[in-house]
């Protein structure tokens, strides 16, 4: 039943796509189109919340269309249901805030049948039960969103953007193609329920492994295949760039999770040093590329890549406990995990959708370019503030419960046998620390830098309070991200039945404790309560407002900014991104990026200003992208010559392969 | 029940007391190594009372969050400080943060601080911020990879399970004990602005740190920011007193007698701590802004040390 309601979902987003196409024209297109995404996915949510609290028994079901014979499998289960919820979570939330924000596209008939396409593909990919019909989706998802982020398609950074998109994407499909080409193996397994029965070798697995990493990683964002996510992810438009950051990522975690823990056979206990120790520099390099942007979005878009990356931590450690048996370890770590999943998919959008609304008011990603947008735009800047102390791991909120389980799952790594675990699982902690802590200092800069202070420039010293549709969608999600916060035993009791599928095991039951407490193991060893944390702060916040405007003085002037008696009244004199994270760039910045900085002094008697330069390399597109582009480069102008041939060279050209492949034939046989 | 109850309210009233008294001793015994006469012991809560009572003065252009931080970072701070076990363990509440829930309400409390450094938009309140936050990037990790050292020895990152074993005999001398307290001391020393990381008593030097960042502020909003830098001092004190010097801290199930010692021997430990703290402050130079990360560097690869040779093996 659930999973006839979702799939007729997915039908109806799919015929919105032609529909969206013949009404483009019309005014009233952004509003049918958004509309009827929103009621979609508001039903296909609650089928899939449906089936995930309720029995969350696997159910299959084959159609009649794709491959000749053999149709298209489609099942859910408790893994899939979970993803759906994010994915229809999601969808929704977009919808929502694009029935107001999609009013200012420019070019509706660009991102409207696309839109409701991409939520198709994003749904079906998790439902696929077979290596067509995921693959199908997966590259349905990757075109549809490609589309999308070329919605704009004249700005000359979008294009380059798509391109690479484009490329790493098809790339990435590549790796999973030759995955499911393994696991499929020579009798061509395609169901993934005859892949789950086979046992093919430890060789084949490891292969499988490194292909999966390959290729839902670098849909995901992981290092070093992130190149594309920060170029493609801002550009879209910002209810997609939510969609795609928060969502999309998800489905590719959600399929490096079905590869790895579901088909492949038996894990091999390194494989989880590989995850984590790649995981691990996610993280960082993630939130310190963050640190060096000043694109509002595009420093999002760096956040992703580092939760991804703690995302995957807690995975690499659910590998490492379950392939050394140590299954409560691993259903804490992989629930940490699945907790993180959804918490980032919240707290992603909503900052998207900040972002968004920022650039309707304003017209402007920069953040050196805006300032004092908390006078102009209040309600947005409270909902946006949410999300950036969600994000950085604050308590009360949801950011710190995941991350505090990754933390209490480390803690249990000692227990594990083998020694490169050992000394990995406390690098991982300490980066994960690291991580946090930078992510905090990163979201001062995006939200003091953006909203507080000074407005920068005209623009925003004019902009207006979003509307209403996406005012909704963003306290939507913030008010998800504090019940999250404030009660994660409900959720974490919603995620066992998955965390009993892939790894044999699932935390205690969560609301029994006092208060809902947290227990992951036992109330002696480690406990957070975030309701009550909530409340003491609360009660504490307000007892002494009332205590002081009570008993001494609730008087308040106004007067001019002290600033140790040498206030400016340029608005140039206040700190920007760049300055505000020249400290850290000074720490990190010059290891890592090799960053530098260094006066241009014009010489005496030249008008022009003198400036300040700051120089970053990337390393890993150094490193790593430029060799590569450079060597298609050399190669393709070296074959070049042969488009110039005379038509004898050719046909011996011709000839000779055929000779050779002769020869190949005969002696194979 | 009811005597967990008033303990709980006893520990969040003793330690909103005695946070200005800290302060203000730590001052005075400064002063005296100094050889000046210092202020009275009182002087902070006369402060505090005087700023109460005069008129918040606001920038003009500080937004409703510029009000409201002051609030935010006194209830975390607060609520962190009752929550760490001062003269007994198993407060009625503790259980509901640990250690790492209990680092991350102080990081609440200077995200939001370093949020209001940069409201009104001046360039001092900016240069404070950017620090704060560079030194909170080392800072933290470090202090987590205390927590994970600790939590490893005790088996747990509640804090009154870990001072009640770090009371039991079971603990020992330990290597990883000794790297941890170091690096704990390091983290905060920084955490709290101490000389050699920030001066508490500057103003008008480009060097400092948390005084930029509320030089904005005045009034009341200034008292409560005073406050909670105090209750924070008080909040890590009581962390290295519980963990490293847990005598005379009363078990979670005794009477009345034992809360008779508990609370002498904790007063008696603030007071110890805050002299040791003048010493120090007193006998070295504040360090250059960009000398801090390589020293909180050395404190985080202690961190790491002892965290690594836990995993090592179990009898560092």
């Amino acid at each position: 039943m659930t999973l006839t309601i979702v799939l007729v979902c997915a039908a109806a987003l799919l015929a919105l796509a032609p529909v969206a196409v013949m009404l483009a024209r019309s005014p009233a297109a952004t509003r049918i189109v958004y509309a009827a995404s929103l009621i979609v996915s508001a039903i296909s949510l609650a089928a899939a919340l449906t089936h995930l609290l309720g029995s969350a028994a696997p159910v299959g079901i084959t159609l009649p269309v794709g491959l000749p014979w053999l149709g298209a499998h489609l099942r859910i289960d408790a893994l899939s249901a979970f993803f759906l919820v994010v994915v229809d979570l999601g969808a929704f939330s977009a919808s929502l805030f694009a029935l107001g924000y999609g009013e200012h596209e420019t070019a509706p008939e660009r991102v409207l049948p696309f839109y409701p396409a991409f939520l198709a593909g994003m749904t079906l990919v998790v439902l696929a039960d077979d290596a067509f019909t995921f693959l199908l989706s997966w590259e349905f998802m990757s075109l549809t969103s490609w589309a999308l982020v070329m919605s704009h398609h004249r700005v000359p950074e979008n294009v380059r953007a798509g391109y690479i998109y484009l490329l790493m994407a098809s790339f990435g499909t590549l790796a999973l193609l030759l995955a499911f080409g393994l696991l499929a193996g020579s009798e061509g397994l395609y169901t993934f329920a005859q892949m789950r029965a086979a046992h093919p070798s430890a060789a084949l697995d490891a292969l499988v492994l490194i292909l999966a990493l390959i290729g839902a990683g670098s849909k995901a964002g992981l290092v070093p295949l992130h190149v594309w996510l920060p170029l493609a992810h801002p550009a879209a438009p910002s209810h997609v760039s939510a969609l795609m950051s928060g969502v999309m990522t998800k489905v590719a975690v959600y399929g490096f999770v079905r590869i790895v823990f579901d088909l492949a056979g038996s894990p091999a206990w390194w494989w989880s040093v590989v995850v984590l120790a790649l995981a691990g520099a996610t993280t960082v390099m993630g939130v310190l590329y963050a640190l060096m942007q000043h694109d509002l979005k595009r420093l999002l878009a760096y956040h992703t890549v580092e939760n991804i990356g703690i995302i995957f931590i807690g995975l690499g450690l659910a590998l490492a406990f379950a392939t050394h048996g140590l299954t409560f370890a691993a259903a804490l770590a992989f629930t940490a995990a699945l907790l993180h999943v959804f918490n980032h998919s919240l707290f992603k959008s909503l900052l998207f959708f900040g972002a968004g609304a920022v650039l309707t008011a304003t017209g402007e990603r920069d953040m050196e370019h805006l300032g004092g947008l908390i006078h102009r735009m209040p309600k947005t800047a409270f909902v946006f503030l949410i999300g950036c102390a969600a994000i950085s791991a604050l308590p009360p909120l949801n950011g710190f419960v995941s991350e505090w389980l990754t933390f209490q799952a480390i803690l249990l790594s000692p227990q594990l046998p083998s020694w490169a675990l050992k000394l990995l699982a406390p690098a991982v902690g300490a980066l994960l620390a690291l991580s946090a802590a930078l992510a905090a200092a990163c979201f001062v800069k995006a939200y003091g830098v953006t909203f507080l202070g000074r407005p920068r420039t005209p623009a925003a010293a004019t902009a207006m309070e979003t509307d209403g549709f996406s005012l909704a969608a963003m306290l939507l999600l913030a008010g998800l991200c504090l019940l999250v916060g404030i009660l994660p035993g409900l959720f974490i009791n919603a995620l066992a039945p998955v965390s009993a599928m892939l790894v044999g095991g699932r935390m205690p039951a969560q609301t029994g404790a006092e208060w809902l407490a947290l227990v992951p193991i036992a109330e002696s060893r480690s406990s957070y309560d975030g309701l009550l944390v909530f409340l003491f702060m609360v009660l504490s916040g307000t007892l002494a407002a009332l205590a002081i405007h009570r008993l001494a003085s609730d008087r308040l002037r106004r007067a001019p900014a002290w600033d140790c008696g040498y206030p400016d009244a340029s608005p140039a004199t206040q700190y920007t991104a760049t300055s505000f994270a020249q400290p850290i760039r000074r720490v990190f910045g010059t290891v890592v990026f090799r960053a530098s900085e260094h006066g241009e002094m014009p010489p005496p008697g030249d008008a022009r200003p003198a400036r300040l330069v700051v120089q970053i390399h990337d390393p890993i597109w150094d490193t790593l992208y430029a060799p590569i582009a450079s060597a298609i480069g050399i190669a393709a102008d070296r074959l070049n010559r042969l488009q110039f041939l005379t038509i004898r060279q050719f046909l011996t050209l011709v000839f000779c392969t055929l000779v050779i492949l002769l020869l190949v034939l005969a002696i194979w046989s | 029940m009811t005597l967990d109850l008033a303990v709980q309210g006893v520990q969040m009233m003793l330690v909103l007391l005695v946070a200005p008294l800290l302060t203000g001793f730590v001052r005075k015994m400064k002063a005296r190594l100094q050889r000046r006469q210092g202020p009275p012991l009182i002087q902070p809560y006369r402060d505090l009372a005087r700023l109460m009572h005069k008129d918040a003065v606001l920038a003009e252009n500080a937004s409703w969050l510029f009000r409201v931080i002051p609030y935010l970072i006194f209830a975390a701070t607060w609520v962190a400080a009752s929550l760490v076990p001062t003269f007994r363990t198993g407060l009625l509440f503790s259980w509901s943060a640990d250690l790492i829930a209990i680092i991350a309400l102080l990081g609440s409390a200077r995200f939001f601080l370093a949020l209001a450094g940069l409201d009104v938009g001046t360039s001092f309140g900016g240069i404070g911020s950017s620090r704060e936050v560079m030194i909170a990037s080392l800072a933290e990790p470090a202090m987590i990879m205390i927590v994970f050292t600790l939590a490893l020895i005790a088996g747990s990152t509640q804090l009154s399970t870990m001072a009640e074993y770090m009371a039991s005999s079971a603990v020992g001398l330990r290597v990883s004990l000794a790297l941890g307290l170091v690096a704990l001391i390091m983290v905060a020393i920084a955490e709290n602005g101490r000389i050699p990381v920030d001066n508490p008593a500057t103003h008008l030097e480009l060097t400092m740190v948390h005084e930029a960042m509320v030089l904005e502020y005045s009034g009341r909003h200034l008292a409560l920011i005073e406050l909670s830098s105090s209750l924070k001092l008080v909040v890590y004190v009581s962390i290295i007193a519980c963990l490293f010097a847990p005598w005379g801290i009363a078990p979670a199930n005794d009477g009345l007698l034992s809360l008779a010692i508990g609370i002498p021997a904790y007063v008696a430990k603030l007071a110890g701590g805050g002299f040791l703290l003048a010493v120090f402050e007193t006998s070295i130079a504040k360090m250059r802004v960009f000398r801090v990360p390589e020293f909180l560097g050395a404190a985080l690869m202690l961190g790491l040390l002892a965290t690594l040779l836990r995993f090592v093996s179990g009898s560092f």
